[in-house]
This record gives structure tokens, C-alpha cells and sequence, in this order.
């Protein structure tokens, strides 16, 4: 194991990050602090409370999990692609370095990355809604755990993506629907029973509805369940990610 | 000396069907230049490749200090340094930083003495910390030479060193890679300039259509498939070769006033002292004259038609 190499990509992948802060921390916070507004303030005060949460506070968990989703996947994606299509990425071929250390220290990058702006937004929320967080430990643990496999999901994108296009494709056409019809705004309970059931087919409703639970302790799901989905979601990604450096698949002719 | 590289029955054959090695064996000494020598899409580049873990291999094996390059590639790597054909560097990376970088890849803590000896040598020190963006072409290309040195490898690869770089340059990377063959570094270049090969390999290796058509010595290469041409100049043209010269095969130059006549380096007898003595026979009288080598480039062309 090559520990100096993960270290080597960590930190340039954080240089990275921190070059661009504006573009990688405001933007988000910025963002979120105008869904806040719209839906927290303005339409929020006339919404009634749900599960005893006021509708303000209710989609703090569900507006974090939107960023932090969509920073994971695009930190990752972008932070494997750049190489690839700078033609750079002949260095991590030739290095004694295994998949294990390049996932280690790109994955972990990106996030490590969406964690500081899952955090940071959360510390925004703070100044538009009064929230309290039952179960802090948990919380931590489902925002870890998402960061992660959401940048393993990242990884694969950017390295099976041929073009920029591609690259923005899968953020755009599923992962913002599956956010959004994900419970980020409403309690699944809400929903006709039909499409209740079908939104149990959607990833991030597990993930939305575990990290509430850690707010406020009450959830539309099961936590157990929510805690399995989440890690099934991570071994399929890191499956996939052994399978194609092994083959070669998109990386090696 | 032993072999640093060994390459054995190696074969490629890409997902489209194209064969781009067949079936090459070569052996590298410690502490020489080779130079690969083909032309565009001889193979050059997918030999190098697979050697440093770019392309996987069909078939064949291939290995750096005793280390299969497949089955343990960590020993193996840590011994080569590559620098690729295409210049490829993170824009807003400085110099140093790319350094670092690849150091660090390398499993290698940092060495500021080491980098700093390294820049150096490659007049880079002053720009240690430009971003590689701001460099022109030429410094670019010694950066990622430097990142090829920085982790002490004792292979290295330069694929097309030189391609598109101005003569000014090409000199100044010859003179790069000497140095590197002083410090006791192997080195493996591929180029399609003969000139190149000429200039500053131990060996030469051609390589076209996939396979590897010989590796041989470069003086003994030139010394054996080297013409010798003797150009002899005349005061008077001459209307036709006199028949007591026809033995010779001579040729005519353009201006009817020079007789080419080629003739084997290396043969126990040239000929020449004859020649001369039935010019004069002929009263033939002579101006000037002038003897040539083949050039590599001479050799290589002619190679190159005979296997077509």
C-alpha cells in the first residue's frame, strides 16, 4: 500500500478545491440560502407543521442531502475526468500506485469536500430556522456515508465519461429528479399510496429520510433500512470500481 | 552488463482488430541510449506503453530490473520514468508542485535537494514556481521530463522527445539526455528522426508494421549496411563512361561532369587505387574529389523499401 500516493492526490485534489473556493463553497451556500428563503420563509409560514416539525426546519436535512449529493458526484466526476481529458493521467498509470490508491485519494477528496459544504450550509440553515439535531452522531454518520458513496458514484461517472457532456448528463437527468422527488420538500407520507410505493425504488429516499431521522427523530423510513440501502448503494459502487480497474474497462486499451 | 528491460513474445492486438506488435523480444543493457526507430504507427509508442503499464498486452511479457511489469508492477514502475509523447500538465500546477506530485506518486517523500538538483540541470530552477501553463513549449516539455527523473528512476522512456520542437531545442534535449546517460540512467527514446538516432543512441532498434525489424549496434549498423560513395570531379565532361571504366558501374551526376562510383565501407577491397589508375590510363583528368558515409537515414530507407 502507497500511502505518500494517497496523501499525493488528496491534497492536490483539496488544492484544488481551496483555488476555487469561491466556485466550490458560495455557490452552493448561495443556493441553498435562496431555498431557504423561497420555501423555508416565504411558502413555509403557510404550510402546517409535519410530524411535528416546523415545515421550515423540515427540509433543512433534505436541502443539505441536495448538495451534498450533487458536490459529491460532481467533485469526483470532474476530479478523475480533468486528468483523463488533459492526457495527465498517464502519471497514476505509471505510478506503483493500485485502484485502491487512486479511489482512496480522489473519493476521499471529494468527500471530504461535499462533507465541508454539507457542514457549512447546515451552519447557514442556522440563520434562517430554528432547528435542533437529536442525534449528532448520526447525523455525522449518514452525511460520512453519503459523501462517500455518492463519490464513489462520481468516480465511476468521471472515469466512464467520454466528453463534458456526459460528464454533466448524469447529475442533471437523474440525480436532481431523484432529489427532488427524493422527499427533500415533503414527507413521503404525503404522497397517493401508488407513488409511495414507487418511491421506495428511489435511493434517495433512504438516504433523505435516515438523515431527517437524525435531525428530528421521525422518519418515513425504517433507520435500519435506510442504513442497509445506503450501504448496499456503496458496495455496488465500489464493485463496479474494482471490476473496471481490473478489466481496464474505459481506462486501459 | 545485465538487462535491465526484457521484453519477450510480446504481441497487441487492439479491440479493432489492429495488430500493432507482433511478437517482439528485446533486451536492454544498464546505462545505454537505444533509440526505437519507425515511422508514424510503426508501434513505437504501444512497446513503450505496455512496458509502462499504459496498454495492456495481448500476449508476451515484459520486464524492468527482473520485475514483471504486469505481475508486480509496484517494483517494476518504481524503476521507470516515462515522458509521454503529448505534453500533459495540470494547467495551474507550479513547476515544484508538479514535482511533488509525482514524487509523492512514487511513494517518495519529498526531496527539495533533489528537485532542486533536478531543476536545475534542466535550467527550470527559475520558474519553480510559474504555473506550467505560463511555460513555453520547450519548458513544458523539460517539466515533464523532470517529473520523469524525480522519483530517481533507473529507465527512462522518451516517446518522440523531440517531435515538433524546434532544432534549437532538439540540441539542447540531446545534450539533456546525455547527461542522463552520464548519471547512469538507461534510456529508451523513440523517435522517427534518423538524425536523432544518429545524434545519440548506443543502439538502434527499427521498428515498423509491429514488428521489430532489427536491433543492432548504431556504428556496427552503419558500419555494416554503410555505402561509401567516392564523387569524382572532372575538368572536361565527358560524352559517355570510356569503355575501359565500364567494370566500375559508375555513375553519372546531372552534370555529366562527375562519376559517382559507391562501394562497400567495410570491403577488403575498394577499389579505388584501380580506378584511379585506369582514369589516368584513360587520361581522364581529374578536379576535385569528395567521399561520403550513408547516413543512418540512408540505411533506414533503404530498409524500410526492402521489407515492403
Amino acid at each position: 500500500m502507497n500511502f505518500q500516493a494517497v496523501r499525493s492526490i488528496y491534497s492536490f485534489e483539496m488544492a484544488r478545491f481551496f483555488r476555487t473556493l469561491s466556485q466550490s463553497l458560495i455557490s452552493p451556500v448561495l443556493s441553498t440560502s435562496l431555498y431557504f428563503i423561497v420555501f423555508g420563509a416565504a411558502i413555509g409560514s403557510r404550510i402546517d407543521e409535519i410530524d411535528g416539525v416546523s415545515y421550515g426546519a423540515f427540509i433543512v436535512p433534505g436541502l443539505i442531502m441536495l448538495s451534498v449529493l450533487t458536490q459529491s458526484i460532481s467533485n469526483a466526476s470532474f476530479g478523475i475526468y480533468f486528468p483523463k481529458f488533459l492526457g495527465s493521467i498517464y502519471e497514476l498509470h505509471t505510478a506503483p500506485v493500485s485502484f485502491v490508491e487512486i479511489v482512496l485519494g480522489y473519493v476521499g477528496a471529494a468527500a471530504t469536500k461535499s462533507a465541508l459544504i454539507g457542514l457549512v450550509i447546515l451552519a447557514t440553515a442556522e440563520f434562517f430556522v430554528d432547528f435542533e439535531i437529536l442525534h449528532w452522531g448520526a447525523m455525522l454518520a449518514f452525511l460520512a456515508l453519503t459523501c462517500i458513496s455518492f463519490s464513489l458514484f462520481g468516480f465511476i461517472i468521471g472515469i466512464w465519461s467520454k466528453n463534458f457532456e456526459q460528464l454533466q448528463m448524469v447529475p442533471l437527468l437523474v440525480i436532481t429528479p431523484l432529489v427532488f422527488l427524493g422527499g427533500s420538500f415533503y414527507s413521503i407520507s404525503m404522497l397517493p399510496p401508488f407513488w409511495q410505493t414507487v418511491t421506495l425504488f428511489n435511493p434517495v429516499v433512504y438516504l433523505i429520510s435516515g438523515f431527517r431521522w437524525a435531525f428530528y427523530g421521525t422518519s418515513d423510513i425504517n433507520i435500519g433500512i435506510s442504513l442497509m440501502m445506503i450501504a448496499v448503494f456503496m458496495l455496488i459502487c465500489l464493485g463496479i470500481i474494482g471490476w473496471t480497474f481490473k478489466t481496464g474497462y474505459k481506462i486501459k486499451t | 552488463m545485465a538487462a535491465i528491460l526484457s521484453v519477450q513474445n510480446l504481441s497487441k492486438q487492439y479491440d479493432g482488430g489492429f495488430q500493432a506488435l507482433k511478437n517482439v523480444n528485446l533486451e536492454i543493457d544498464e546505462g545505454e541510449i537505444l533509440a526505437l526507430l519507425g515511422p508514424n504507427g510503426a508501434g513505437k509508442t504501444t512497446l513503450i506503453s505496455i512496458i509502462c503499464g499504459l496498454v495492456n498486452a495481448s500476449s508476451g511479457t515484459a520486464k524492468v530490473g527482473g520485475f514483471d511489469v504486469v505481475g508486480d508492477f509496484r517494483q517494476a514502475r518504481s524503476l521507470i520514468g516515462l515522458v509521454p509523447q503529448e505534453i500533459a500538465l495540470e494547467p495551474f500546477q507550479t513547476v515544484i508542485d508538479a514535482l511533488r506530485f509525482t514524487r509523492g506518486l512514487f511513494g517518495k517523500r519529498n526531496d527539495p535537494a533533489l528537485l532542486q538538483s533536478i531543476l536545475e540541470k534542466l535550467s527550470l530552477w527559475d520558474k519553480k514556481d510559474a504555473k506550467t501553463m505560463e511555460l513555453s513549449g520547450g519548458m513544458k516539455r523539460r517539466v515533464l521530463i523532470a517529473k520523469a527523473l524525480c522519483h530517481e528512476p533507473r529507465v527512462l522512456f522518451l516517446d518522440e522527445p523531440t517531435a515538433g520542437v524546434d532544432v534549437e531545442l532538439r540540441k539542447e534535449m540531446w545534450d539533456v539526455v546525455r547527461q542522463l546517460k552520464q548519471d547512469g540512467v538507461t534510456i529508451i527514446l523513440t523517435t522517427h528522426y534518423i538524425e536523432e538516432a544518429e545524434a545519440i543512441a548506443d543502439r538502434v532498434g527499427v521498428i515498423r508494421g509491429g514488428e521489430l525489424l532489427l536491433v543492432e549496434e548504431k556504428e556496427r549498423l552503419m558500419q555494416r549496411m554503410g555505402q561509401r560513395q567516392l564523387r569524382v570531379e572532372l575538368m572536361q565532361p565527358l560524352d559517355a563512361i570510356p569503355e575501359a571504366l565500364s567494370r566500375y558501374d559508375l555513375e553519372y551526376a546531372a552534370d555529366s561532369q562527375t562519376l559517382i562510383y559507391s562501394y562497400e565501407a567495410n570491403g577488403e577491397r575498394t577499389g579505388i587505387a584501380s580506378l584511379f589508375a585506369d582514369l589516368s590510363k584513360a587520361g581522364i583528368v581529374l578536379r576535385d574529389i569528395e567521399t561520403k558515409q550513408s547516413s543512418l537515414e540512408d540505411i533506414f530507407v533503404g530498409l524500410v523499401e526492402d521489407k515492403a
